[in-house]
């Protein structure tokens, strides 16, 4: 089965502190791929690689097919690589509804014709579709900035729903929320669609064991363990490599 | 209910302020009548300042230059070939556009005080070579006896500081109509997104280098637009019309009226002017003075502007979190230092 991504030989280098030593990563087409690891093993830094964010100094990346290593954020987006960040990023000053318009404009397929505003016609119909998904419809009409932290959680996940996403990439979208707004974002998450392939970071084991069916284990940079989550669970080389990271 | 009583309210207070000023000529005396026509046209690069700075995010120090640069391509123009205001005014929006076009690399990938440096610079560099091309702009003594403009074919120039002054109205009027009608597009949305979080929106797949070189060579072609109004107010321009006291003036105008409010960007240029020109009668010398205490009261007071006291009046959604950062409603003076 060949890779939606792959990430080969991937380094990336802050003076003589490896932040990636040679990392390969493979995700298919609608895997849950989980990327574990203690604090400072380098996740954040490959999903800032994968999502064009950070330039490796050496290593490819490859997305459906293609060596995409050398495009921008933006380009590698409306391929089909969407984000989620660590802290929400959100436009403060837009309403809800304006939010997710902008994340779904550059895959937006709009009725054919020749009158203005169409395609802004078909992304605010998205839009209202994904914030009623989300439990966000009545807040369409307010500024992000209003938002509560959890409600800006979700509405990020519209965005990047909005963008229709091949991958996405979720960098700990369960970071500051409540239990109730956890349980909410894995109703959300187990209810992506087959087609959108997902790759997450996350400290939570529960989350990660619960979500994803594939589990990769990085450590000082370098991949440390591949595997299904009951491999990994069980990976007495990953116990330790927690054990060693938390202490 | 309280949004349609808000509507109606602006609007109300729209047509009065429009009403005012078509009536204005024949209420105050030919001498005023010829300084709201100039402050009009301060106005509208204003407009153009408000656009770049508060609806886009990229502070400006420099649309003078296309100002300068339209209302010279419009004084040449209207002194050898054109008498015509509308070919005028489309001749200067282009020349402005034009330049702003040329120092899109410059201006586009600069960030915060960088742009204002680098706006600054151009500016400084637009006058500097106005004074030194003499055989065409007049070096600094400028270029005078610039003809009456007309404003279509076949109709009589205008003979009066009352007709150039409803002519500048008309053009700065339909102008500011067709920013507004901009900013509620896809490119408006686009822009105010670019100015919130510009990574985020690059995230997202768009082309934010694109959208900003469209709205900094639109707002040139605003200012060029403002540069040809000088010119017909006038009939007179010099190198001194477009330095930096008339940059910083614009950037403190936008400041003050509030940097993303199209209507506070006009309200504030045009007390900036009011300020400079009609005080200089009632306390001599001491304008600069009274501009920098109004400055300061209004960043203190009102750190988004003039234009946030009406916003006081807007729905604003639900009352404000306090676990939530909030959110700007226009970029402020803070924002403009980063």
């Amino acid at each position: 089965m060949t890779c939606l991504l792959s990430a080969e030989e991937v380094t990336v280098r802050y003076g003589s502190l490896a932040a990636l030593d040679g990392v390969d990563l493979c995700v298919h087409d609608g895997q849950r791929h989980a990327l574990i690891g203690p604090n400072g093993a380098g996740k954040t830094t490959l999903l800032n690689v994968i999502a064009g964010a950070t330039k490796p100094q050496r290593g490819t990346v490859r997305f459906a097919g293609r060596n995409v290593s050398r495009l921008g954020p933006a380009a590698r987006a409306r391929r089909g690589i969407n984000r989620i960040h660590q802290r929400p990023a959100v436009f403060p000053t837009l309403t809800a509804t304006e939010n997710v318009v902008v994340a779904a404009l550059p895959r937006v397929t709009a009725d054919p014709g020749w009158w203005p505003g169409r395609r802004r016609r078909a992304a605010r119909h998205r839009a209202g579709a994904l914030l009623e998904q989300l439990g966000l419809a009545d807040l369409a009409t307010v500024p992000a900035g209003h938002l509560a932290h959890g409600q800006r959680r979700q509405l990020e996940i519209a965005m990047a729903l909005a963008g229709r996403p091949r991958l996405l990439l979720l960098d700990e979208p369960a970071a500051g929320l409540s239990a109730v707004e956890v349980g909410r974002l894995v109703e959300v998450l187990q209810a992506l669609p087959r087609a959108v392939a997902v790759l997450l970071v996350e400290h939570r084991l529960d989350l990660v064991y619960a979500l994803s069916d594939a589990v990769s284990v990085l450590r000082d940079g370098q991949t440390l363990a591949a595997g299904t989550p009951d491999e990994i669970r069980t990976s007495p080389l990953v116990r330790q490599a927690y054990a060693d990271g938390v202490a | 209910m309280r949004d349609r009583v808000v509507r109606w309210a602006r609007g109300a207070v729209a047509a009065l302020v429009l009403a005012g000023l078509v009536v204005a000529p024949w209420v105050v005396d030919d001498y005023t009548t010829a300084l709201l026509a100039r402050t009009l046209a301060l106005a509208l690069v204003g407009v153009s300042v408000a656009l770049l700075t508060g609806v886009a995010g990229v502070p400006t120090l420099g649309q003078t230059a296309p100002y300068a640069a339209g209302a010279y391509a419009c004084a040449v123009l209207g002194s050898r070939i054109s008498d015509v205001g509308v070919v005028q005014l489309a001749v200067a929006a282009g020349a402005g556009a034009v330049l702003a076009a040329l120092t899109v690399p410059l201006v586009v990938h600069a960030r915060g005080v960088i742009v204002l440096m680098i706006t600054l610079a151009i500016g400084e560099l637009v006058v500097t070579v106005l004074g030194r091309w003499r055989s065409v702009t007049g070096g600094t003594d400028g270029l005078a006896g610039i003809p009456a403009v007309r404003p279509f074919w076949g109709l009589p120039a205008f003979g009066s500081d009352q007709a150039r002054y409803l002519y500048a109205l008309v053009v700065v009027a339909t102008l500011v109509g067709a920013v507004l009608v901009l900013l509620r597009t896809r490119a408006g949305l686009l822009l105010r997104a670019a100015r919130d979080d510009e990574t985020r929106l690059r995230a997202s797949g768009h082309r934010v280098p694109l959208y900003l070189s469209g709205a900094h060579i639109a707002a040139g072609a605003i200012a060029g637009a403002a540069g040809s109004l000088l010119v017909v107010a006038q009939q007179y321009i010099s190198p001194a019309d477009f330095g930096f006291d008339t940059s910083a003036l614009l950037l403190l105008g936008v400041v003050i009226g509030g940097t993303a409010s199209v209507g506070g960007a006009l309200v504030g240029a045009a007390l900036v002017i009011a300020v400079r020109d009609w005080l200089f009668g009632v306390l001599p010398g001491h304008a600069p003075l009274v501009l920098g205490v109004l400055f300061v009261a209004t960043v203190y007071l009102l750190p988004a502007g003039v234009d946030r006291v009406r916003g006081r009046w807007r729905p604003s959604g639900p009352p404000h979190r306090p676990d939530a950062p909030a959110a700007p409603d226009q970029a402020t003076v803070a924002e403009l230092r980063r």
